[in-house]
Formats: C-alpha cells, structure tokens, sequence
C-alpha cells in the first residue's frame, strides 16, 4: 500500500485536514524506529487504498524537540511514497523553510497552503502557480476549515502517487544540514511570489488580546473560562452520567438478572457485580470524556489554550510546569481522566510526565461524595464547609508539593517558546470529531484493564463464598488484618482498610462498601460511622482517601497516556507513600496535641 | 541607537535583533520561528508577575520567557 505523510508546522490546521481527509476513520498505529504512537487512516485514492500517517507539527528538520525527531526518525525508517506538506499561508516567508528542507531529501512532495482565507484578510496575495513554478512541486490553496481547494488537491496527491518512489538519501543527517542553500532559496522564492504588507493591520485577534491579557483583567478573565468550562462539563455530564447508570441497572434487573438466575450465586456474582459493574465503570466515564473534548476543542482550536500559558507562566515555570498544565490541574478537580489525557497538548514529554504525576492528587468530584457523606457524619454543620475547604487546601498542596519535589527528575529539556495563533471559530465537526475520537481512545485502552481490576477487587471480597462478602473472613479481610500494623499509626480501623480497597476500583463505590462491611445503609450508616470513629480518625481516613490513588480508571489512563508500566507504578507508589506520611502526622500529631 | 536585550525592552518598542547567544535547541527554536540577525521584532506585550513576554517577528507573535529572551541582543531604534 502507498504511503502518504502529513508534514507541517505546528498551528497550521493540518490535524484538521487530516481528520477531513481520513473522515474520522482514524486509527492509533505503532511505527518502526518511533516509541510515540501516530494517528493513521487508509482512504481510496484514484483506484488504489493509500495510507495516510498524521506526523506531529514540527518547526523544523534539524530540530532537537521530541518531536522534531521523531518526525526524522519516522522519515528515516518508514520513507513515504509521498510528504503532504501543510504550510500555514498567513506564515508563508517563515515556513516555507521546513518545505525547502523537505525538499533536499529528494522527496516525492505535494504543497498545500492553508487559511488562504486567512491570509487574504491580512494583505497577503500568494501566487501559487507562479510559486509551483519556481519549486518544481505541485501548490495548492486550501482552507481546511471550509474544504475549498481540497478535491483539487487530492486529484494532485492522486497523481502525484503514480510516480515511482525517489529513493531517499541514508546520509539523512548530513543533507538536513545544508541552511544556507535553504535560506538563499526562501529570500528568492519569497522575493519574487509573495508580498507582505510592512505592518499587519489592527485585526480582531489585537482587540480581543488587548481585553484576555489584560496586565489586571486577564488572570479574572481566565478563572471566569475555567469555572464555566467546569461548571459546562461536570453539570451536564452528571445527568448523562445517572442516565446511562439508570439504563445499566435496568437492564440488569429486567434483562440480564433473569437471565442468569439459573446459574450459582457465585457465578452469578462474578457476571453481575464483577464483570456488569466492570462494563458500568467504563460508561460511567463516557459522558465526562466526551463533554471535556468537546469544551476542551474550543479552548484549544480558538487559540486561548496558549493565552492561557502566557497568563500562568510565571506561577507554573517555577514548579517546572507550564501555564497549559494549569489548566489540566484544574479540570481534574472533575475528573482526573480526561484531565489526564488533556495532557497530550504537551510536547514535551518530561513536562507531560511530570504533570501527570501531579493531577491524580486534584479532589475530583467522586472524592467530593466521600467527603462530603463522612463529613456530615462526623462534623457539626459548621464545620463541615471548613473541612470540605482544608481537603481542597491538601490537594493543592500535595500536587505542589510533588512538582516541586520531582521537577529536578521531569527536568524538562524544551526551552519556552510558543507561538501565539490568531483567534479562531472552531467548527463543531471539528469538536465533535475530537469528543469521539477521544472516547474510542479511552474505550480501547482501558476497558480490560478497568474490568480486571473490578473483578479482581470482586473476588478479594467475596472468596470464600462462605464468607458474608466484604467481612473479615474473606480475602479482603484477610488483607486488612495483614495491612492493620501499617494502617493503626494513621488510625484507619481494619474496615475502613476493606473500604479503602474498593476505592482502589472507583471513589464513588466507598460509601456503598460501607453500606456493605457495616450492614447498615444512609442514617444508620452515618449513625454507626460518628459512633465508632472520632473526628481524628475520619479526617485522618480522608486525607488517606484524598492522597492515595485517583481510581482504576485514572490508573488506567496513566499507563495508557504514559506507555510506560514504570512509570505508572512509580505514580502508584509516591501517591501511597505521600498519603500514608500526611496521615501519620496529622493523626499522631493531633493525637499527641490532645485530641 | 540603544544596545540591549529583548528582556529589557519596553512594551511597543520596536528594536532589530543583533545577535541571539542561546544554546543548540532553543537556538533552532528560535529560528525556526523567524528570530534571525537583522530582523525587527516588536514587543507587544508583558504578562504579570514576572511571566513571559509576547513578541512579534514578522507575522508571528511569540511568547517566551524573560531569561530565554535575556540571550537575544536588539538594537533599539
């Protein structure tokens, strides 16, 4: 099959295209001589199946930006029949560099110029016959956003194709490396095909700049976007959330629970409570993911993303994190999931790693259920707000706490330089696109895993069959009265232990396997709660609960962003270690204070 | 004529660049993004508190830091 690369700078809508062009049939592939995965797609071009691989944005060949080298690297080991290059038209007389350097490698190439739109609004007239000319490659305008110039520019890539590969050069390195021919020939081809006005006109994009980066108006501005981003995902996605939990537990009981009463309790358990309830996870998380891509493509595709970073840079660099990580940080007050796959915006992968290390310690809104239920339990009425408000505090704390701490370890090798895109419309194909993209992504890579780990976490409470499930007498039991010498110095009874090991599964199952090691539901529950424990001892369950790890799904979503078992287990670790140190000094300090 | 640095300049200073003495990648970067010796960049903006700086090369506004800004001499006209 041909193979056809997608190549361009950073910002120039070629994510866009790609998606136009491979109509959402989108796949994530592994490539020889590359460790990223990249986004490909087989389309039907003229009679034959052609396959189509995105290559991240680069600024240039030579770079020494991961990405930058794993462009080469793919270039180096997958030599495509074809390079598709994207150049941004209002950016001309800088990126046509990266299409000259493509160029010495005697590629087979095709050029598309994108958001000529764009362009003409800023004086820029572009002839591109007269510059096809000069290259000696097929020019195309576009706009990627609209579709215009497109199936003229596929026809191309369709023709282009029926030549035979030019074989490309081993000495790849030494080629890259020729800047003076190259910058000689941008002055030449630019002097002669395209005119610039001296200043840019006073456009939109300065207006509205002058309002968001405001030296006062803009951080404000910013928190008011990030509130209602949040208040945007978590309202709307709880109703859809409680639906598709009504729709399972329907099915369960008219459907699927007739079905299989037949079967032994044992099995039937395993089926139902284990591998359902496993399925149920899962969805549970679709409506969040999809909302906060969607919401996510807006802030993203307009160009604030990067108003953003300007705004929290001087906060974020000192924690070896960057203004885009903020804004992460603070959706996983949501959920920690999406805030997590989010991160991918991140190029550098020492910084990504290190902000992923740090958003499983944002409060989600699972967590929120706990506290809040524990609190009402055990807390006057007025105290319960400033409980509720400390757990916030310790979350900050920890996640600032741990950036400072390993950002020596992340040390992020990509120096701070970004550009600042115009704003722009997103296009709902494009933001929807995005949200179901997204969605497939989760699905594919942490189904099994999120079924195993409900199942396994089934089996710790229910073998024996014996035994009355989640007691003493079962598996868990038997963890936590092995885990009771490490979990007495932090005042975390042998039940609260079991509880715990649920909440490993999800946060928002804690209450409910309360309901369960009790007996006891709602009041009763609470009534048993504030009678057995005092106030040290549940703050001290909290913080434990707040600390140690997000949920199976936010583990889930770490091994699959980070492809990397090490460094998930390290996440795992430090976040146990560091909820188990907090624990142990507020509780024995609280208790050696008198309380 | 004024010799500095682009950190020092003053928001809507417009200034040509001298000579850029940065290291290997942010070098690339930075050519990469249109900072070459004799090119006028405007400085548009400063963020709070410190925080970085949005500079104009051509048709393309930049943000980078003060210190990575510190390593490209200007000349302000």
């Amino acid at each position: 099959m041909k193979r056809v690369a997608l190549l361009g700078m950073p910002n120039t809508g070629k994510s866009t295209l790609f998606n136009r062009m491979t109509g959402g049939a989108a796949r994530v592939g592994n490539w020889p001589g590359i460790t990223v995965e990249l986004l490909y797609g087989k389309i039907l071009l003229g009679s034959d199946m052609v396959e189509i691989i995105d290559l991240p944005g680069i600024y240039d060949l030579h770079g020494f930006s991961d990405d930058e080298q794993v462009v080469r690297h793919f270039l180096h080991d997958n030599v495509p029949d074809l390079a598709l290059v994207i150049l941004n038209a209002t950016q001309i007389e800088r990126q046509i560099s990266l299409l000259l350097q493509l160029k010495q490698l005697n590629m087979n190439l095709v050029l598309l110029l994108n958001m000529s739109d764009e362009a003409k609004k800023y004086g820029i007239t572009i002839d591109s016959k007269k510059m096809s000319e000069l290259l000696d490659i097929p020019v195309f305008k576009i706009s990627g956003k609209y579709g215009t110039g497109y199936p003229e520019a596929l026809q191309a890539v369709t023709r282009a194709l029926r030549y035979p590969t030019p074989g490309m050069a081993d000495n790849l390195r030494s080629q890259l490396e020729q800047d003076q021919h190259i910058e000689a020939e941008m002055a030449r081809v630019l002097k002669q095909a395209v005119q610039i006005p001296a200043r840019l006109p006073d456009n939109l994009t300065e207006k509205l700049d002058r309002i968001m980066l405001h030296p006062w108006l803009g951080l404000p501005i910013f928190f008011g976007i990030m509130y209602l981003l949040f208040q945007g995902i978590f309202l709307f996605s709880q109703p859809l959330q409680t639906g598709i939990a009504e729709i399972l537990s329907w099915l369960r009981e008219t459907a699927l629970a007739p079905l299989l009463s037949s079967l032994p309790s044992a099995l039937q358990g395993l089926l139902l409570d284990g591998i359902y309830n496993g399925i149920a996870t899962v969805a549970a998380f679709v409506p969040v993911i999809v909302l906060f891509f969607l919401l996510m493509a807006i802030v993203e595709d307009s160009g604030y993303l990067s108003r953003a970073a300007f705004l929290m840079d001087a906060l974020m660099a000192k924690m070896g994190l960057d203004g885009r990580g903020f804004v992460m940080l603070l959706m996983g007050f949501g959920c920690n999931v999406p805030a997590l796959m989010g991160t991918r915006v991140m190029r550098s992968r020492a910084m990504r790693l290190l902000t992923m290390l740090v958003i499983p310690f944002s409060l989600c809104s699972a967590r929120l259920q706990v506290f809040v239920f524990i609190t009402a339990a055990l807390f006057s009425a007025s105290a319960a707000p400033v409980v509720l408000f400390s757990l916030y505090l310790f979350s900050f704390a920890s996640a600032i706490f741990t950036a400072l701490l390993f950002k020596g370890q992340f040390k992020n090798s990509e120096p701070f330089v970004l550009e600042l895109p115009p704003y722009r419309f997103p296009t709902a194909k494009q933001m929807i696109l995005r949200g179901w993209l997204e969605v497939r992504h989760f699905l594919q890579r942490a189904t099994t895993f999120i079924i195993s780990g409900v199942v396994l976490v089934w089996l710790l409470t229910h073998i024996p069959f014996s035994a009355a499930p989640a007691s003493a007498g079962t598996l868990s039991g038997i963890v936590g009265t092995l885990l009771h010498p490490f979990f007495a110095p932090v005042g975390i009874n042998e039940q609260l232990t079991i509880a715990l090991i649920f909440g490993f599964v999800a946060k928002e199952i804690v209450i409910g396997s309360l309901a369960v090691i009790y007996g006891l539901t709602g009041s009763a529950l609470s009534g048993a709660l504030a009678h057995q424990l005092d106030w040290v001892q549940a703050y001290s369950f909290m913080l434990f609960t707040l600390i140690y790890t997000p949920c199976l799904s936010a583990i889930a979503t770490l091994k699959s962003e980070s492809k990397s078992t090490g460094f998930t287990v390290f996440s795992l670790v430090w976040s146990l270690a560091l909820a188990w140190l907090v624990s142990f000094a507020f509780y024995q300090s609280a208790r050696a204070l008198g309380y | 004529m004024l010799m500095s640095t682009l950190a020092s300049l003053q928001t809507g200073d417009i200034a040509t660049i001298v000579s850029i003495h940065a290291e290997e990648a942010l070098h690339q970067r930075l050519l990469a993004l249109g900072f070459r010796c004799e090119r006028q960049v405007e400085l548009i903006r400063k963020a709070s508190f410190n925080g970085p700086l949005q500079v104009r090369v051509g048709t393309t506004d930049i943000l980078l830091r003060r210190n990575e800004a510190a390593k490209i001499k200007v000349c302000k006209q």
